[in-house]
């Protein structure tokens, strides 16, 4: 007799109800970033703006002098602002290639083989790209707000500022929801996360030039909807309770940014199956 | 065999499905019934055999028809029946940046395993498929016999009822390729595993299955156990003989016995039963004046069942 039997043994242990892979998904490709060395420097960096908040808001608290340093609702809106640079970068490094380096290697039919729903596979890469996203935007708002509330000693911020904290919630999560839908959609579409990150950049900046350039011949910003960064600046910038900048109306920018949205799912949905059938 | 025994006993059944993508029909109106145990799935490219495995995993929709496996309908439990099953695919599968056991623990744990189960599992079953020393390896720097192997491993893990094997030996070297059929075998006739073995290479699946069901332009074209398909042994020889033998070959005609040449100079002669088998043939030569100089039964192979079914000669 063996001692040890290394041949095919059945298992009998127990097994998880379907609906949590995504789970499985998402905590798998969270691990594989964070043991990227040059991922953990991108977020340290997109980390460091906090710091200097943190820093700004302490002596703001502490020397009365410099209370031109005082944050409002409006230094929430321009923290998040200035992360946008951030979740750019970090949804093209790690969104790019989250499902083009599956269809590289044929991984969809592995996974889809699986006990697991297609809204499943789609959901973990989501939750991947989210968690990050949330990382250098809504999870350092909240913090700094926290922040303010600890240096202040009271709530008084809060209390005159009632929608501050739901404005970063929903601010955050409609450009988190933006980026790593459009993102993703992308990335279904090529099996090169290269290609797909050019692409993502290239829509981004041809969108904005194109505003651009319209906005210097017609002199109004009311095509403002033709950038997709331009609509997400309009409508985060009503829901933090600040003027718009574009004359665009913010509904409209809000309709481009759900047909965005929509059409990120549609295409999700078409283009992640178990095997691409070709007519 | 009673109608429920006979349903108990297949873990496939496929009743009059269609799938038709564009223009192109890949299965037309098939019915077929796999067994328990090894089932070959034979045809050549493009017979249909991939889009069937893939229609009962779920990735195909069927236009029509109904699909059970495990005794589930395909359309209703997709989930619960890709509990219970496991797929190779036939192309190169694996999920990027893994080394091999995170790879099949990975898997497991997707099939539903706890963590720590699906980590022991995933050392057991690449031990079992004979990764055991390369487990640590980026699965991308894989051979292409190693990662057929993953492959199989992968689809493992989790211990399934059926496995879907799609051409598993698929660009393996001639030893990795026995190893592989080896692993099948022992999988589907001592561990008490069934599988499908889609593939259309013949000695593949008559090495390793008992039953198979031969596939040709989206249809059924036989399907039954291989030795019945086969037919009794014993009644076709192959023959040698010296001496006049366009002659003889007129003398064993004038008697019922049909021959057919064959490579070099040995021949086939079908005896009928009533002529008694290889004494007939004994007595013709011995009439016609012919020495005998090779005689044996020909045993028919699956690809005769094969070029019958698909009406080749």
């Amino acid at each position: 007799m063996p001692i040890h039997d290394q041949s095919y043994r059945h298992y009998g242990g127990g097994r998880a109800l379907p609906g949590r892979s995504w789970m499985v998904i998402a905590w798998a490709g969270i691990r594989a970033f964070l043991r990227k060395r040059v991922f953990l420097g991108l977020m340290l960096f997109a980390l460091a703006p906090v710091m200097v908040r943190i820093v700004q808001f302490w002596i703001a608290s502490q020397y009365p002098q410099a209370s031109v340093l005082s944050p409002t609702a409006e230094t929430f809106r321009q923290f998040l602002e200035q992360q946008d640079f951030f979740v750019f970068i970090i949804t093209v490094y790690v969104g790019a290639g989250l499902i083009a380096n599956d269809r590289r290697a044929n991984a969809l039919q592995i996974y889809l083989s699986k006990p697991l729903m297609r809204t499943e596979y789609i959901a973990g890469k989501l939750a991947i790209l989210f968690f990050f996203l949330c990382l250098v935007t809504l999870v350092p708002a909240l913090l700094l707000v926290l922040m303010k509330v600890a240096f202040d000693g009271n709530f008084l911020f809060l209390k005159n500022n009632l929608f501050v904290v739901p404005a970063i919630i929903v601010g955050s999560l409609l450009q988190v929801i933006v980026a790593s839908f459009t993102m993703l959609a992308l990335s279904s579409l090529s099996k090169s996360a290269r290609y797909v990150g050019i692409l993502y950049v290239g829509i981004t900046f041809f969108t904005t030039a194109m505003f651009g350039v319209l906005y210097a011949i017609t002199g109004t910003s009311r095509v403002s909807w033709i950038s997709i960064t331009a609509n997400l600046t309009q409508v985060v910038d009503v829901i933090f309770r600040l003027k718009p900048r574009y004359a665009t109306p913010w509904q409209v920018s809000l309709l481009v940014i759900l047909g965005l949205i929509v059409l990120s799912v549609s295409v999700l949905e078409r283009r992640v199956r178990g095997v691409e059938v070709v007519t | 065999m009673d109608t429920a025994a006979a349903a108990a006993a297949n873990v496939v059944a496929l009743d009059d499905v269609t799938v038709i993508y564009g223009k192109n029909q890949a299965l037309k109106n098939v019915t077929a019934r796999f067994t328990k145990g090894a089932v070959g799935l034979l045809g050549p490219n493009g017979a249909g055999k991939s889009t069937m495995l893939k229609a009962l995993l779920g990735f195909v929709k069927p236009d029509q028809g109904r699909m059970t496996v495990l005794d589930m309908n395909v359309a209703d439990s997709p989930l619960a029946i890709r509990a219970r099953i496991g797929y190779m695919p036939e192309s190169d599968a694996h999920i990027p940046g893994m080394n091999a056991v995170t790879f099949v623990a990975y898997c497991g744990q997707l099939a539903g395993l706890p963590p720590v189960d699906a980590m022991q599992r995933a050392h057991e079953v690449l031990q079992y498929v004979g990764l055991g020393e390369a487990r640590y390896r980026n699965v991308e720097t894989y051979s292409t016999g190693m990662k057929q192997r993953i492959k199989l491993a992968q689809a493992l893990v989790h211990d399934p009822d059926l496995l879907f094997l799609d051409e598993p030996t698929n660009g393996m070297d001639p030893k990795g390729r026995d190893e592989m059929l080896e692993l099948v075998r022992d999988l589907g006739h001592n561990k008490g595993v069934s599988l499908i073995l889609s593939s259309h290479l013949l000695p593949d699946v008559e090495y390793t299955c008992d039953h198979v069901v031969v596939m040709d332009k989206g249809q059924i074209a036989t399907q039954g156990r291989i030795n019945e398909l086969k037919g009794p042994a014993g009644r076709v020889y192959e023959l040698r003989i010296k001496g006049n033998l366009p002659g003889f070959i007129e003398a064993l005609a004038k008697e019922g016995m049909d021959t057919h040449a064959t490579d070099e100079d040995v021949m086939r002669v079908f005896v009928p039963d009533a002529l008694g088998g290889h004494q007939a043939i004994f007595r013709a030569a011995a009439r016609f004046g012919v020495q005998v100089r090779h005689l044996r039964p020909s045993v028919p192979t699956l690809e005769d069942v094969f070029a019958k079914a698909i009406g080749e000669d």
